[in-house]
């Protein structure tokens, strides 16, 4: 892999997110017409309209093609192992708790492998943003079945089409009561990137789902075109419905993505709880951990 | 440098090794436990969640040893020392995580209260059978260090040494309890603050701009960075050059490897540690280590009221391996005996430096209880002759 950034001698300009990204690791490794890319420049557009302080803001993914992110992202960032993105998560944040955490992975890693953490950190109310990219098939592998693959579409390992149920990712994290939940596609920037701001800027856990083309491997599999189709499919069939009801999110092969706002709504935090109990109960005598992390020895 | 004294229950107490063991983990500044309840470990972290409100620690019961282990390695990461607790079905779904510690190079601390084993086994009975599995339990290539206590005293103890070589190599360190030391009460005395010896965190004193998270001191060793302090460092479980990259190439996974193997082999006499007795004009060496080793002192006692020479070497870290010392006492005496409440594995360690030198005899035990000392007696005969 060629660590030498993509740009013509004598061009001086930056691209607008180099602050952002780690510019020698470019080129990135994902495909022609891979989602990803668009989803890390929202991110990284909405650290920026939020004026984060990317010295306190960690981010952590998995393993697979979104499991790369955290790998590209200027920012304290840990590329962890297969599914354990939010336990991991859930360290640094516990550990210092004035870090602002994101989770950045994909839909095998979290939803899959990784499901029990998902659901728990949720009913925790763990204080993590849980960026979710769904290309609805296990990519890094080539292709495999995932808990997000629709009905009938067919994967490498379903090759006469899936026959199992997908997860309704919006339903499941508002369903363990997630306090923010929204999902768009790819093709929605400027909304996503608002989301992206709503869940840098809100507290406890916050999932944002990104429905994102794979081209490569679910689309050749299923003969649904190019990226650039997808993104057609996106405008024709993506429907935006804030407030839904999350029992009526589930995605049907080719059929439409509800998209919105689904669940905005402040809870006390995992930390917050744990404050205000042991203040309760134990008084002056409780010592919390320090935000900048327990005893540390300079 | 001293601990911090907030953690530190200074007295003479009345604990098992449990309770010795998590308190040795907060006179030594640990500050965050993540862990799952396994049968027989419980008691150290009912121990540290009863306690740590009042010293700024936090525990989380997590929803199960792969998560308590992935949290652990995450907070080390804030610079906040950490560790997880289990016993051995814990253990093994740890493994893949403690592999990540092992890459990342992250100081941390994982107490296995041993019990019989596989699978489920003996949940409530001793076992010492997972000490192969912390030698070699994650994937790949990396070297660990396990100490193993043989009292409540030395629990408290060595949980604070096994935070303070956490520190010095980068390295998850392992507390190899056993089910007998651990429910076992004694006596714990347990020093002021100013008598608790600490090894903080290198934190780097570089710049963020001329900070790389893998680039080595003068000792070898990388600088650490917490999470959070403006370095905006990578780290990574794949295969990493010195900036904390992917390099997905035979070269570069050369010289991750090698490192993360050399920097305790290179080290490992000044890790080691065992006791000796008797060993000088000894005909026969026992080898043990946890709760065996007190049950073999009776064996040794018995050996020698029958006129046998046998002396006694103790390991209380057995990894490293003291390799050196048994390939010594391997050309000075007749036999080794190992006693150890598994089917044979410290004593594959044992038979390796011993090269044929001297003969080995593994006095095995299935767990659920410890040895008859007459049987490891007999046994110290028969290798006497």
């Amino acid at each position: 892999m060629s660590t030498e950034p993509v740009r013509k001698a004598g061009d001086s300009r930056e691209h607008p997110m180099a602050p952002y990204l780690r510019m020698d690791r470019m080129p990135h490794i994902w495909c022609p017409t891979c989602g990803i890319g668009t989803v890390v420049k929202c991110y990284a557009q909405a650290l920026e309209n939020t004026r984060a302080d990317l010295d306190k803001t960690a981010i952590v993914s998995g393993i697979g093609c979104t499991g790369r992110v955290a790998g590209y992202m200027k920012l304290d960032a840990f590329h962890t192992t297969h599914g354990r993105a939010i336990p991991f998560a859930t360290g640094l944040k516990l550990g210092r708790p004035e870090l602002r955490v994101t989770v950045f992975s994909g839909d095998g890693d979290l939803s899959g492998i990784g499901g029990n953490h998902f659901i728990h950190a949720a009913r925790r109310n763990m204080d993590l943003l849980v960026i979710l990219v769904n290309n609805f098939i296990y990519a890094m592998t080539g292709g495999q079945n995932a808990p997000t693959t629709p009905t009938t579409a067919k994967s490498s390992t379903m090759p006469y089409g899936n026959f199992e149920p997908p997860f309704s990712l919006p339903h499941l994290a508002a369903s363990c009561g997630a306090t923010y939940v929204a999902r768009w596609t790819c093709l929605h920037i400027r909304r996503l990137t608002k989301a992206f701001e709503e869940g840098l800027q809100r507290k406890g856990f916050r999932f944002i789902e990104v429905v994102a083309p794979c081209s490569t491997l679910y689309a050749r599999l299923n003969r649904l075109g190019s990226g650039l189709n997808l993104m057609q499919f996106y405008h024709d069939k993506a429907e935006i419905r804030h407030g839904a009801d999350t029992r009526e999110l589930d995605i049907g092969y080719q059929d439409k993505i509800v998209c919105g706002r689904f669940v905005d709504e402040p809870k006390p935090t995992f930390l917050e709880r744990k404050d205000a109990h042991y203040a309760k109960i134990l008084g002056d005598t409780y010592v919390p951990m320090p935000f900048e992390g327990g005893w540390i020895h300079e | 440098m001293k601990t911090d004294p907030s953690g530190v229950l200074t007295g003479t107490h009345y604990l098992d090794g449990d309770f010795a063991c998590g308190e040795g983990a907060m006179a030594a500044g640990c500050r965050f436990v993540a862990g799952y309840p396994i049968t027989p470990s419980t008691e150290v972290v009912e121990r540290i969640s009863r306690r740590f409100p009042f010293m700024g620690g936090t525990f989380i019961q997590m929803e199960d040893e792969l998560a308590s282990m992935a949290a652990v390695v995450g907070a080390a990461w804030t610079g906040t020392k950490s560790m997880t607790v289990t016993s051995g079905p814990g253990f093994s779904l740890m493994m893949e995580n403690i592999g990540l510690a092992a890459m990342m190079e992250t100081p941390c601390v994982v107490v296995n209260v041993q019990r019989g084993g596989p699978s489920t086994g003996l949940p409530t009975m001793v076992g010492q059978a997972d000490m192969m599995q912390a030698r070699w339990g994650s994937h790949g290539d990396y070297e660990p260090i396990a100490i193993c206590p043989q009292s409540p005293q030395e629990a408290f103890d060595f949980t604070v040494d096994a935070f303070n070589l956490s520190e010095l190599y980068r390295v998850p360190v392992f507390v190899m309890l056993d089910e007998c030391v651990g429910h076992m009460t004694e006596k714990v005395v347990i020093p002021p603050a100013e008598g608790i010896e600490i090894i903080p965190r290198k934190l780097t004193a570089k710049r963020p701009e001329e900070f790389q998270p893998y680039e080595l001191d003068g000792n070898g060793m990388p600088e650490f960075a917490r999470a959070g302090d403006g370095y905006r460092f990578h780290t990574t479980g794949l295969t990493h050059d010195h900036r904390g990259y992917p390099d997905m190439s035979a070269a570069c996974q050369e010289l991750c490897v090698r490192r993360l193997v050399e920097k305790i082999r290179r080290n490992a006499e000044r890790i080691v540690r065992y006791e000796e007795e008797g060993v000088e004009g000894a005909e026969v060496v026992l080898v043990a280590y946890g709760i065996t080793a007190r049950v073999a002192r009776m064996a040794i006692a018995m050996a020698r009221e029958r006129g046998i020479k046998v002396g006694f070497l103790r390991l209380i870290i057995v990894w490293p391996f003291p390799e050196r010392r048994i390939r010594e006492l391997a050309s000075e005496v007749k036999a080794f005996v190992v006693p150890e409440i598994n089917y044979g594995q410290v004593v594959l360690e044992v038979e390796r430096c011993a090269a044929g030198k001297a003969s080995t005899h593994l006095v095995p035990h299935g767990g659920g209880g410890v040895h008859d000392p007459e049987v490891i007696c007999e046994m110290i005969v028969r290798a006497a002759k």
